[in-house]
């Protein structure tokens, strides 16, 4: 079946994800072949999930490791009593 | 790595309670990234964070082992970071947070021209991260907590869906659209004059 770029766009995130059926699949890969508006936007989509995944993009605050363990510290000794 | 948690865990409930520190160490970050996605305040989330974890130390012999360990503490943080937001903004606004997919609004992808695979130095720019952390929290709250569950602390649709308490179906429907809304407001950071490098990454499945 040929896809129109609006079809393909709708599966743009199952695609990612990996969890379209073989013949979607397929079908997907045969539109992005010929389609630079899809591939672009698969690709631009993609890296933003790669940067997203990346650990310096979100960074946890400094020090709330070592608060969260202190308090951790002080309800197990209470715990214990 | 399971097998290791679940024997942590028996150990734990059988006395060595110091070891809840190292059963908790590889989940903290994703604890304050949670709470990050639902309240939206540095100070908040993290206080939250700690609230968490004090309350999973106190129901660890609740956990059953019938879910993953990261997915009972993922609820415990959703749960939490619920309560304050009920609190601070009192139940009319509440409402609107919780509210369901619609089905208006546009959410098809930018078009891009001129588009080149980008290279692997330009995702290293700064301003491209800082970007992409002002559009997550831009993204409503229905949306933002699903994209932070899956593609940053990387659990499954299931486990998203289990954590949210809403169905698989509306985690891939809230997935789609807050990446969509995401690369919508991006393009201009990820256009690139670089030359083509065509498949240069490849996203493991």
């Amino acid at each position: 079946m040929k896809l129109d770029c609006k079809h393909v766009w709708e599966h743009i995130s199952e695609y990612l994800d990996g969890t379209v059926d073989a013949k979607l699949r397929e079908d997907i890969e045969l539109h992005l072949e010929h389609c630079e508006i899809c591939s672009a936007i698969l690709d631009s989509t993609r890296n933003i999930l790669i940067l997203t995944a990346d650990d310096r993009t979100f960074e946890l605050p400094v020090g709330y490791s070592e608060r969260l363990h202190e308090r951790l510290k002080e309800e197990i000794e209470k715990s214990k009593h | 790595m399971e097998t290791n948690e679940a024997g942590l865990i028996a150990r734990i409930l059988a006395g060595e309670k110091e070891l809840f520190h190292e059963l908790i160490r590889p989940f903290e970050r994703m604890v304050y990234l949670t709470l990050i996605s639902v309240l939206q305040n540095e100070t908040e989330a993290e206080d939250a964070a700690q609230e968490t974890v004090i309350s999973a130390y106190r129901h660890l012999a609740a956990f059953r082992g019938d879910a993953k360990f990261s997915t009972w503490l993922t609820s415990i943080a959703i749960n939490e970071g619920r309560k304050r937001l009920r609190k601070a903004k009192g139940a009319a606004e509440e409402s609107i947070e919780e509210q369901e997919e619609g089905h208006e609004g546009d959410f098809t992808p930018a078009p891009l021209t001129d588009w080149r695979e980008i290279p692997l130095e330009a995702l290293e720019r700064k301003e491209l991260r800082e970007a992409l952390r002002s559009a997550v929290a831009e993204l409503p709250g229905i949306y933002r907590q699903v994209f932070i569950l899956r593609d940053l602390e990387e659990l499954n649709i299931e486990e998203t869906a289990q954590a949210l308490g809403i169905n698989p179906g509306a985690v891939k429907v809230r997935l789609h659209r807050a990446r969509m809304m995401l690369q919508k407001r991006l393009v201009p950071f990820l256009k690139t004059t670089a030359p083509a490098r065509r498949g240069f990454f490849g996203r493991a499945l």
